[in-house]
């Protein structure tokens, strides 16, 4: 396989909106990116895109060899996208949610309770309603459905955000093992430090466009 | 094509007004009333008509092969005309019933069919006006429209095992010279069934024009949009 | 797809079963709807007991609508509906899970109505057999329709209005159909078969048009 990820010129609407207006993104499998760019820049846009949630509405979109512009559902069981909102039933346990979530990409209840372990949502903690958990307890519940779910592609936006610093290192760790096993990632993150030393490129978003890409060394 | 369609309705229909309420005479039984009979048939034909059109134009777009603006844009325009002339035909139909059966409405077959129909398009029209991105809303409706028309005939089904006072259809019998209608007539019945056939066209083909405008100016919205976001990027830019 | 269905019929029931909202809320208005009506019939009871059957009915579809609702509210939180494209379900799976955790509630809820028209009009239920299969058919056509609907109308700000405004013609003929059937059957009268086949044939153009449609009207929203 080439790319992991190919975008050309891709313009992308939010009703009239032009949230993305002519982006270009090229991912090697196994590269982390990072997108940087003020806020309403386009960069979860960008992120969205790649999941196969918003359409294409002209350009080249090619996500894991499927092509977004034929069939924006081909690629989403091979992704996973850690978003602004955690997607959580508010009256399910932590343990309900990411079982569900894991079932449903085809896995089992026990890969769920395994990713739970791994994010440290353990004991009572895991039977607890979602709605009554902290920013960041959610966060790291929606990071065990995603871990569960083994991606190829993993597209994070803002992911330190309400982290602590225990949870920032379980995610840098959880990253640095995914890249290791082959996939490629993309995050999009004000913040700098931590995401610099994963990161190998950095690409800016703008004005629902992209701009240069400088090398991290 | 289109100043034909409207010479032609609007003659049509002149004749039709003139013929009907002046040189025909009125019927043994209901007297004036029966000059009714060259509106309230052709206007619940015409409703029918723009709704059978507008299911026909939501199967086209779905169709893969046959996707375009044009049937999204005919559904509407034709669903919009059908709401205005299903309205008129349970008016009319209300304004011959009271004198007729002493009421202003009946639950038999047909009407409850009928109202029921412009409860569903009324649906149709609000759901196209909430959604506002373009091909979300064409394909939306459309789904929307075809599952609503789906329920026509099972409406239908139901309702005509009411008891049913209304008239049973006195047109289609196979010779024109019938008791029920007859001579003049029947000649007065058949031109105002063409007249406002006429005028769906043209009234329709005006709506349709409009949709194209109103894509239009879409479009150039678009561009607008386009080029404010690009500016966006400047300021940004410079700064870092 | 049926084990894409039973896996979210098991979350939407679940969520339910926390939450209690079908219980605490929505089964005390529809009886409130059964008292009310007897307010307006000015408690005749001899009317009421007729019409029993189709009050009955008209508080069921009431309720249904509700009940509808709250299926869609469930995903109505941000990020929710994205997750659900983004799971790998099927989306006809989804549309028979939803539906069916519909029909359920619905279900239950016909079963106490029927005893709050057993009680409050009077209307004495024999016949069960009738009485039971017509509600499940008109359940599951209700419910089907319901769901096409909900996710036609989730995601526009105005939901909350414009699903009764959609709905509640489409399913008028259920409404009647179930109510002659109900109708007959109490006052054991003849012909109740014949209103069946409506009930039979809503239900299965319904769960068609869901089972094909939900997956593109899923991405729409």
């Amino acid at each position: 396989m080439a790319e992991a990820v190919l975008l050309r010129n891709v313009v992308a609407l939010a009703g009239r909106f032009p949230v993305l207006a002519g982006a270009d993104l090229t991912v090697a499998p196994g590269q982390v990116v990072l997108l940087r760019g003020a806020n309403g820049a386009g960069k979860t846009s960008l992120l969205r895109l790649c999941a196969g949630l918003l359409p294409v509405a002209s350009g080249q979109a090619v996500v894991l060899g499927e092509d977004l512009g034929l069939d924006r559902r081909g690629a989403r069981r091979r992704v996973g996208l850690l978003g602004h909102a955690t997607g959580l039933y508010d009256d399910l346990s932590v343990r309900d949610n990411v079982r569900f979530s894991v079932r449903a990409g085809g896995g089992s209840a026990r890969e769920a309770d395994a990713a739970l372990a791994l994010v440290g949502l353990t004991g009572r903690l895991a039977d607890t309603a979602a709605s009554r958990l902290s920013a960041g307890q959610r966060r790291r519940t929606a990071l065990a459905s995603v871990v569960a779910r083994r991606p190829e592609l993993w597209l994070l936006d803002e992911p330190y955000a309400g982290l602590d610093a225990d949870a920032r290192a379980l995610l840098d760790g959880l990253v640095t093992a995914a890249v290791e096993g082959g996939a490629s990632v993309i995050i999009a993150s004000h913040e700098a430090g931590q995401v610099e030393e994963l990161a190998q490129r950095t690409v800016t978003v703008a004005g629902g466009r992209t701009t240069e890409s400088v090398l991290v060394p | 094509m289109r100043r034909l369609l409207g010479i032609g309705s609007a003659l049509g229909l002149t004749l039709t007004a003139i013929l009907g309420l002046f040189i025909t005479p009125p019927d043994r039984v209901m007297g004036t009333l029966v000059r009714l009979l060259y509106v309230h048939p052709s206007v619940a034909w015409v409703a029918y008509l723009a709704f059978g059109v507008t299911a026909l134009a939501c199967i086209c777009y779905l169709w893969p092969r046959t996707r375009a603006p044009f049937w999204d844009r005919l559904a509407v325009s034709s669903a919009e005309i059908g709401v205005v002339f299903c309205a008129l035909t349970l008016a009319t139909g209300s304004i011959w019933g009271r004198p007729t059966w002493g009421v202003w409405w009946a639950w038999d077959a047909r009407l409850t069919t009928t109202a029921l129909l412009l409860a569903l398009f009324i649906g149709y029209l609000a759901l196209r006006r909430v959604t506002v991105d373009p091909g979300a809303r064409a394909r939306r409706s459309a789904v929307a429209g075809l599952v609503a028309f789906a329920d026509v005939p099972i409406v239908h089904m139901s309702v005509v095992w009411w008891n049913t006072l209304h008239q049973p259809a006195t047109v289609l019998r196979p010779s024109l010279a019938s008791p029920t209608v007859s001579g003049s007539m029947a000649w007065t019945l058949l031109l105002s069934f063409v007249s406002f056939t006429l005028l769906y066209g043209w009234l329709l083909m005006h709506r349709y024009q409009n949709s194209v405008l109103e894509s239009r100016l879409e479009d150039e919205g678009m561009e607008i949009a386009l080029a404010e976001r690009w500016a966006e990027a400047v300021p940004s830019g410079a700064g870092r | 797809m049926f084990r894409d269905a039973a896996l979210v019929a098991g979350k939407d029931l679940r969520v339910e079963w926390r939450s209690r909202v079908g219980a605490q809320q929505v089964l005390p208005f529809a009886l409130v709807v059964l008292v009310i009506f007897a307010f307006a019939l000015d408690a005749n009871h001899n009317l009421l007991q007729t019409a029993a059957a189709g009050l009955y009915w008209v508080a069921v579809l009431f309720a249904g609508v509700l009940t509808v609702q709250r299926s869609f509210a469930l995903e109505a939180a941000d990020g929710l509906r994205d997750g659900l494209r983004l799971s790998g379900l099927d989306p006809a799976g989804i549309f028979l899970g939803k539906a069916a955790a519909v029909a359920g509630q619905l279900a239950v809820l016909e079963i106490f109505l029927a005893g709050g028209i057993a009680v409050l009009y009077s209307a004495s239920l024999h016949g069960v057999v009738l009485l039971v299969l017509s509600a499940v058919l008109a359940t599951i056509g209700l419910a089907a329709a319901g769901t096409v609907y909900g996710i036609v109308a989730a995601g526009l700000g105005v939901r909350e209005t414009l699903l009764p405004l959609l709905l509640l013609p489409v399913v008028a003929p259920v409404l009647l159909a179930a109510g002659k059937v109900w109708e007959i059957t109490l006052q054991s009268g003849p012909g109740a078969w014949g209103w069946m086949r409506i009930l039979v044939i809503f239900a299965v153009v319904y769960l068609a048009a869901g089972v094909l449609a939900f997956g593109p009207l899923l991405e729409e929203s």
